[in-house]
């Protein structure tokens, strides 16, 4: 049946000789991320939508494969001394910038050195290192006061912020500047040119790239782009990106609502999928200057009583599949996850109990400002559950309104509400941040410096150093139990259950590389 | 006349001046830091500080408020503090979607609604009367965005007449670009056509009851050529006037339409900037906005002079 809307693109084909042929469709990808893309550098901005750009534009030394483990990448191996103090990174031959330049150590070094700057671990290695510098056309050296055998694991993290590459040029950008131009080394080219923020991004398939022998494995192995073009379009509204993708108006859709997941299940032509296995773990978060969470009795008094589950159907929806719990500290499924000390999360849930210990706990009925971002629907979900979950125990909650932009500014306000200040909020982290203690910024403990609510808890800060020296996976565990157990005990922060959000795409396409954010090597289009 | 055009475009300077001083202050005084946007949920306030202090945005109100107001008396409008995009670029490349929008919606809502609110007039009381007057008050409470999905449900999904989302500018032929315009002008139109086809309504029933309606009649003129030219005539400066009002409801409109249907525009522009807190780039669009409705609002006192020769400036 000829449609109207056949017609009309029969109209339209015969009046422009440049629409795109059935060939260039094939080898354009149109994909809707969850958010705008708004800034180009991800060592400048810690937002998740800025990393999964620079994961296409700007490659790294090292990448982690699926089972989260550092593998490298622009680099072709390392060596370390004996006493472990120097580490001798090789990078691999060929590898070019986007504008034709070779890679060099020297650009490696200035770009590593911009990264530790602002990055947790980068930040460590700031600390840590005696020398940073390049050797020879291919090597990079690095001195440390301490052994550090994560090292690897630190520079080939996904988690904001990454450790990107770039020209020695671009890399002398002040660390809390932007850099001017996206010129990686990475396997797409970012067309600034044609960037419109809000609207569209394109990535060219950069030739020059020179991809690994392997398979992809996550962001380990070979990067093999099978799309000559990739288009991300901002689509704010999930209605409108829902219609898009079921009349195939594009391919794939980052961030579909879990509500309209049922619907996408129906549609034989779109498949639901787990991408990002290690998911976003629920936190509520304290503020340990003023009352009434700086009293460790006030802030266990919520233990008996905190639902997981009720959180996560609230968050995601009923289905099972799309949330996991007992979720402890750790991000449930990866390798530190651990049950140990998390009975009072799990055992049978008491609300009399709860609200006996916060009647013996010394609170007073201080106002607890509950801060909960309007437009962000998962967090404000999350919200509304501790919101409810409070009073009901018996705090006197005042929840404001506001969006997400004024709310992570009143984080920083250290006053006691009276000044403008807060006293708890819910977040999610990136299931791949909070799998480790090194990245685990809920469980820092070191004061003013700490994330927002700035606990002091040195056991958790001594332990967390010793995980960093901890010489293998089996230490790494047992360390990990014990910050579990701490952690119940001092309550940083209560893990709410890891959301499992879920992507969708049109059943033409194959190949997806799953562990994390939505890549763009290894998928084809069928 | 010109003397008259020339002090009217003088005088949109100060009303631009206490534009420019009131966004800036609001935007100084509302809550929100785009230095703790930009460094994201793990930073320290310290961090906070180091980039709010490469952005300036650490400097008094006054430094930066004078700083602001030399760079646009220059037509610098400034850099955009996400995308380090001059805030004009990103305005030229949103400034097609928007207008295009607009102009169908209001080229579409003048020619059902001036038609509509003669008719009704014409036929005050009856069935149709009370039809037009029914939608009118259908057009002013369905909100924009309800308008909108339902017409992408039914003509984009259901029927697969027009695409759901998206923008083709023209420059890629007038198929295209019309085809996405279709659903978004009439979503946006429909408030639209409400205001204009009441007023005419209304307009039109006093001019019909004039004298020199009845003479028109008398001397044996035809229905068309009473209501179209007799009476539609003289009723065309409070339909102009609300046009021109109608302005702002359509500027407002627009960023709910362009978001329902993914429209790049100035409206879902000044959305991601007030939720980023792009400070330059809302202060940029507010005042090309405000420009516009003062430009507009111009052109709506001359064209009264074609309609009302009376009228003299």
């Amino acid at each position: 049946m000829i449609t109207r809307r056949t017609a009309l693109g029969a109209g339209a084909a015969l009046a422009l000789p440049g629409v795109a042929t059935g060939q260039g469709a094939q080898r354009l990808l149109r994909f809707v991320p969850q958010s705008n893309l708004a800034s180009l550098d991800p060592v400048w901005s810690t937002a998740v939508l800025v990393r999964n750009h620079g994961l296409m534009v700007w490659d790294t030394l090292y990448g982690l494969d699926s089972q989260f483990r550092a593998q490298p990448q622009m680099a072709e191996g390392h060596e370390v001394s004996s006493d472990g103090l120097t580490w001798v990174i090789r990078l691999r031959e060929g590898l070019r910038f986007h504008d034709g330049a070779p890679v060099m150590p020297q650009d490696c070094v200035a770009s590593i050195r911009r990264w530790s700057k602002r990055d947790v671990l980068g930040q460590r290695l700031d600390a840590l290192a005696d020398e940073i510098a390049p050797r020879g056309d291919r090597e990079i050296v690095i001195r440390l006061k301490k052994p550090w055998p994560g090292l690897a694991w630190a520079m080939g993290k996904p988690s904001a912020n990454i450790c990107a590459i770039m020209p020695a040029r671009l890399a002398a950008t002040d660390p809390f500047a932007q850099v001017g131009e996206a010129i990686g080394s990475g396997p797409f080219r970012f067309r600034q040119d044609l960037f419109r923020p809000g609207d569209v991004a394109i990535y060219e398939r950069f030739d020059g790239y020179r991809p690994r022998d392997e398979a992809p494995d996550f962001l380990a192995g070979g990067k093999q782009v099978h799309f000559d073009r990739v288009e991300w379009r901002i689509l704010p509204d999930p209605s409108t990106a829902y219609g898009a993708l079921q009349r195939n108006e594009v391919d794939w859709w980052e961030a579909p609502l879990a509500d309209l997941l049922p619907r996408l299940q129906r549609d034989r032509d779109i498949v639901v999928d787990l991408i990002n296995e290690a998911g976003n773990l629920g936190v509520l978060r304290f503020n340990f200057l003023h009352p009434p969470f700086d009293k460790l009795e006030v802030r266990r008094a919520i233990l008996p009583a905190l639902d997981q589950r009720a959180f996560m159907d609230a968050a995601i929806g009923t289905d099972r599949s799309l949330s996991r719990v007992p979720a402890g500290v750790f991000t449930p499924g990866t390798p530190l996850a651990t049950t140990e000390g998390l009975e009072p999360l799990t055992g049978p849930r008491d609300l009399a109990a709860a609200q006996r210990a916060l009647g013996e706990s010394g609170y007073r009925g201080e106002r607890v400002v509950m801060m909960s971002a309007t437009d962000l629907p998962v967090l404000q979900n999350l919200s509304e559950v501790a919101a409810d979950l409070l009073r009901r125990i018996g705090f006197n909650v005042d929840m404001p309104a506001m969006d997400w932009g004024t709310q992570i500014q009143r984080r920083t306000n250290r006053g006691p509400v009276e000044q403008g200040g807060w006293s708890v909020f819910c977040t999610t982290w990136e299931g791949l941040d909070v799998s480790v203690p090194g990245s685990h910024q809920p469980l820092r403990g070191h004061g003013a410096q700490a994330w927002s609510g700035w606990p002091t808890m040195p056991r958790l800060e001594a332990l967390r150093e010793e995980w960093f020296d901890a010489p293998d996976q089996a230490a790494e565990k047992a360390i990990a139990a014990r910050i579990q157990r701490v952690a119940m005990e001092e309550v940083p922060f209560i893990p709410l259950g890891l959301v499992l959000p879920r992507q969708a795409y049109r059943r033409h396409l194959s190949g997806v590389v799953k562990g994390g954010p939505a890549l763009f090597w290894g998928v084809r289009r069928a | 006349m010109w003397a008259y055009i020339v002090r009217r475009i003088l005088a949109t300077i100060p009303v631009m001046a206490v534009v420019a001083l009131f966004v800036f202050s609001l935007l100084y005084l509302a809550p929100g830091d785009p230095a703790a946007v930009i460094a994201g949920d793990q930073a320290t306030p310290e961090d906070v500080e180091r980039i709010r202090a490469s952005l300036g945005l650490d400097r008094p109100y006054l430094v930066r408020f004078g700083e602001w107001v030399w760079n646009i008396a220059r037509g610098d409008l400034g850099i955009s503090i996400f995308t380090n995009l001059p805030v004009s670029t990103m305005i030229a490349q949103r400034v097609e979607p928007t207008l295009s929008l607009c102009l169908v919606t209001l080229l579409l809502a003048i020619s059902v609604a001036v038609p509509l609110g003669v008719v009704a007039a014409w036929k005050q009381g009856t069935l149709i009367d009370r039809a037009v007057m029914g939608f009118a008050v259908l057009g002013f409470s369905v909100p924009v965005f309800v308008v909108g999905y339902l017409l992408a449900y039914v003509f984009a999904l259901e029927l697969d007449w027009f695409p759901v989302q998206g923008y083709t500018p023209f420059s890629e032929g007038f198929l295209p670009w019309i085809e996405n315009l279709v659903l978004p002008a009439i979503a946006l139109g429909a408030v639209y056509i409400a205001l204009i086809a009441r007023i005419t309504r209304a307009t039109m029933l006093e001019v019909l009851s004039q004298d020199y309606i009845r003479t028109a009649r008398a001397k044996g003129a035809n229905q068309a050529s009473i209501l179209f030219l007799h009476a539609l005539k003289n009723a065309a400066v409070p339909i102009v006037t609300v046009v021109g009002i109608g302005l702002a409801l359509l500027i407002g409109g627009a960023v709910v339409t362009e978001s329902v249907f993914a429209i790049p525009g100035l409206g879902r522009l000044t959305v991601d900037a007030i939720l980023r807190r792009d400070y330059p780039v809302i202060q940029g669009v507010v005042l090309l906005f405000s420009f516009v409705y003062v430009l507009v609002n111009l052109l709506i006192d001359l064209l009264y002079t074609l309609f009302d020769p009376r009228i003299r400036y």
